[in-house]
């Protein structure tokens, strides 16, 4: 079952063509990805090739999906251009658009977000590292990795990982994949203030997945999603969850990295988003180093 | 995620503006905010005391019985701030031009310190010289962008001139917030609506209607990620009649859109930022000082926040939130390591690095190769996990450098602050 996304989920990528798309294009052929197209105006009719593979490009997000049937997206047009390629992507009918984009203006995605309210699609993202569904392949190879997670530190399995950040994600998915622990899916909601999709949002769907048994939720300062995602699953929680909040350290004020990682006005600390997390029920991981092991203590 | 940097997405970086985010003065914001139709006091911006009195001849000449000078810095708390000379306020009241030529004698090329600079405080190198309206009341505004609906908000009270935060936790009911539509913009009804909770009738009424769009349509057209005014005055005018101005005005941008306004990007006062965490910008880091005594290097936002925590789990204290992005070439973190070590208080360095996609062979050759270059003699402790990371560790050891690792994130945390506590 897993989440958003399946092995056979038919994927394209808006902005193949540039440095970054590219590589993380063949990254996700080599992973065993469907990779069915690859969107880049002006480039219309030429073909993206890694290996055997043989990727046709489209001028239009609209013809690729017309073409191939693609239901999702990657995006990985630069900032000036991104949230007009993740409209575009609402417009041609995709169910899953993950903008991987780090940097697009706030006001762009505040207008994108109300332009796309009561559409079918969701967004993930911006500035996000995308979703990996494991495969059952060697290395997890064969599953659906959308966006730029390595995906060998995967393994199929029965825990859900939802995450702001990357590198903690990955962090997380490592510690469970070296205990023997695979994953569901693995979620990636990004760093900056407006995202398509909150915890909430990820959690609801993992508790609504019979594959997933286990979840571990990595927040971070700025903002109250986290703290949004523990009321709710203190009144509607069936699986365990292990949380992680990270910056208890930063400084308020400054921000810390990630866009939407700023405590202001006193709002948004680490003490905060941890006291709702204990208040339901939520396993805290004291560091980083115990996400895993917090939430196999409670399986 | 921290796709921004180095070899990860040389795309990104050709489109992107200085990490470091960027910050304007009282006066660049009152610039703004007046394009956009805002009355603010009328006043002129002085660099040295002849410039203040000019300023200030030409306001007593219009009719103010009362002038302000007031410190130009990125810092709040000036009124109540002392210069290192001894003199006292960085915001000053006066009533002849010749007073406001001495007050700005005093205040020019002296460092003003306030409970925001931290002992070091900051050099005025800038004054704005203004008319000090007869304020009859003092209310709240601001604009900024509400994260749980995605949508811009404006929160205004009749509290103005105090600490809001105060306000909200003590009197909450005493805040209006309106929520704006992103796609139709602030509306005349939300300017009658927000008007009538303050209390503002008649002409003032319409006055703040005007003035709430004019504010509403800064924060969105300079792609502001705040702007408040506090206080928000009204004041009897030179003509005697009562008008609301924007008595004090602050501006956060958000630092993804400067690329796109060239007028605010030529505001940067570089003199106000850490010269370490300019440095860093110039090659994609993204490095906050701290501080500790640890100093942090690590690829991803999420990960350096969550080693800097452990740190302070383990006892010890971080020098720095230090981001290296996905990518961490040999160039990037020989720069990383050049600006950790110029932080005198710094001890000991935890490098924790997950390379995901990075071959982490590569990042131990750019950390060997750092090492040697900036002859490093403090203990280093360096934490590698991922991607050909048996290669990477290989050629750790084989480098001949005194260099612990570690194999967890908690292990090496320990062992760093067991460096420090000795």
């Amino acid at each position: 079952m897993a989440i958003l996304v399946t092995p056979q989920t038919k994927l394209l990528v808006q902005g193949i063509t540039g440095e970054f798309g590219a590589r993380h294009a063949k990254l996700s052929l080599d992973y065993g990805t469907q990779l069915v197209a690859g969107v880049t105006p002006g480039k219309g009719g030429q073909f993206f090739e890694h290996g055997s593979h043989k990727v046709p490009i489209f001028d239009t997000v609209a013809d690729a999906v017309k073409q191939t049937g693609a239901t999702a997206s990657a995006v990985f047009v630069p900032p000036p251009f991104a949230a007009d390629a993740i409209l575009e992507g609402v417009d041609a009918g995709l169910d899953l658009v993950v903008a991987i984009t780090e940097g697009i203006p706030v006001r762009d995605m505040v207008r994108a977000k109300q332009a796309m309210a009561g559409s079918k699609t969701r967004l993930i993202g911006p500035n996000c590292p995308g979703i990996v569904t494991p495969g059952t392949g060697k290395d997890s190879h064969g599953g659906c990795r959308i966006g730029i997670a390595p995906g060998y530190i995967h393994k199929k399995g029965n825990i859900g990982v939802v995450s702001r950040s990357g590198t903690l994600t990955y962090e997380a998915v490592w510690q469970l994949t070296s205990r023997g622990v695979g994953q569901s899916t693995c979620v990636g909601i990004g760093g900056d203030p407006v995202n398509g999709t909150s915890h909430l949002d990820v959690i609801k769907l993992f508790m609504a997945d019979p594959e997933t048994k286990g979840i571990i939720m990595i927040g971070e300062i700025g903002g109250s999603a986290e703290e949004e995602a523990a009321e709710w699953i203190a009144k509607h929680g069936t699986k365990p969850v292990a949380g992680f909040i990270a910056g208890a350290t930063a400084p308020p004020g400054r921000r810390m990295g990630h866009a939407g990682a700023i405590v202001s006005g006193g709002k948004g600390t680490a003490e905060a988003k941890i006291a709702a997390f204990k208040a339901a029920g939520i396993g805290i991981a004291v560091t980083p180093s115990d996400m895993a092991d917090t939430l196999l203590k409670m399986m | 995620m921290p796709n921004r940097a180095g070899a990860e997405s040389a795309l990104f970086a050709e489109n992107q503006t200085p990490l470091s985010p960027m910050n304007i003065h009282e006066y660049q914001a009152k610039q703004l905010l007046k394009q956009y139709g805002v009355a603010v006091p009328d006043g002129d911006v002085c660099k040295t005391p002849a410039e203040a009195l000019a300023a200030a001849e030409k306001l007593v000449a219009a009719g103010h019985k009362m002038l302000v000078v007031k410190s130009q810095i990125h810092a709040g708390g000036r009124g109540k701030g002392t210069f290192k000379s001894g003199f006292k306020g960085g915001v000053k009241l006066c009533k002849t031009a010749a007073e406001a030529k001495d007050l700005a004698a005093a205040m020019l090329g002296n460092v003003l310190v306030t409970k925001q600079t931290g002992p070091e405080g900051r050099l005025v190198s800038t004054l704005l010289v203004a008319g000090a309206p007869n304020i009859k009341k003092e209310l709240y505004l601001a604009v900024l962008l509400d994260r749980a609906t995605s949508r811009p908000l404006v929160m205004a009270s009749t509290e103005g001139g105090v600490d809001i935060e105060e306000v909200a936790e003590k009197t909450p009911e005493k805040i209006v917030k309106e929520q704006i539509d992103p796609a139709l913009g602030f509306q005349p009804w939300q300017g009658r609506k927000i008007a009538a909770a303050l209390g503002l009738k008649g002409d003032l009424a319409n006055q703040c209607g005007k003035l709430l769009a004019g504010v509403y349509k800064t924060w969105w057209e300079a792609d502001a990620s705040m702007v408040e005014i506090n206080p928000l005055c009204i004041i009897e005018g030179t003509d005697g009649k009562d008008q609301l101005v924007a008595v004090d005005a602050k501006i956060g941008l958000d630092d993804n859109a400067l690329y796109r306004h060239k007028d605010i990007q030529a505001m940067r006062d570089l003199a106000e930022e850490s010269p370490l965490e300019i440095e860093a910008s110039k090659f994609n880091l993204n490095y906050i000082k701290l501080d500790g005594s640890i100093a942090c290097l690590v690829n991803g936002a999420g990960l350096a926040m969550a080693t800097m925590d452990i740190i302070q789990h383990y006892g010890a204290s971080p020098a720095n939130f230090l981001d290296v992005g996905g990518g961490a070439s040999k160039d990037q973190v020989t720069a990383a390591f050049k600006i950790i070590l110029s932080d005198p208080a710094v001890k000991a360095i935890f490098v924790n690095i997950f390379g995901g996609i990075m071959d982490c062979n590569v990042i131990a050759t750019g950390i060997v190769a750092a090492v040697k270059e900036t002859g490093l003699k403090l203990p280093l402790v360096v934490r590698l996990e991922g991607n050909n990371v048996v290669a990477g560790k290989k050629t750790l050891a084989e480098s001949g450098l005194t260099l612990i690792t570690g194999d967890s994130m908690a292990d090496a945390a320990q062992k760093v602050v067991a460096t420090v506590a000795k």
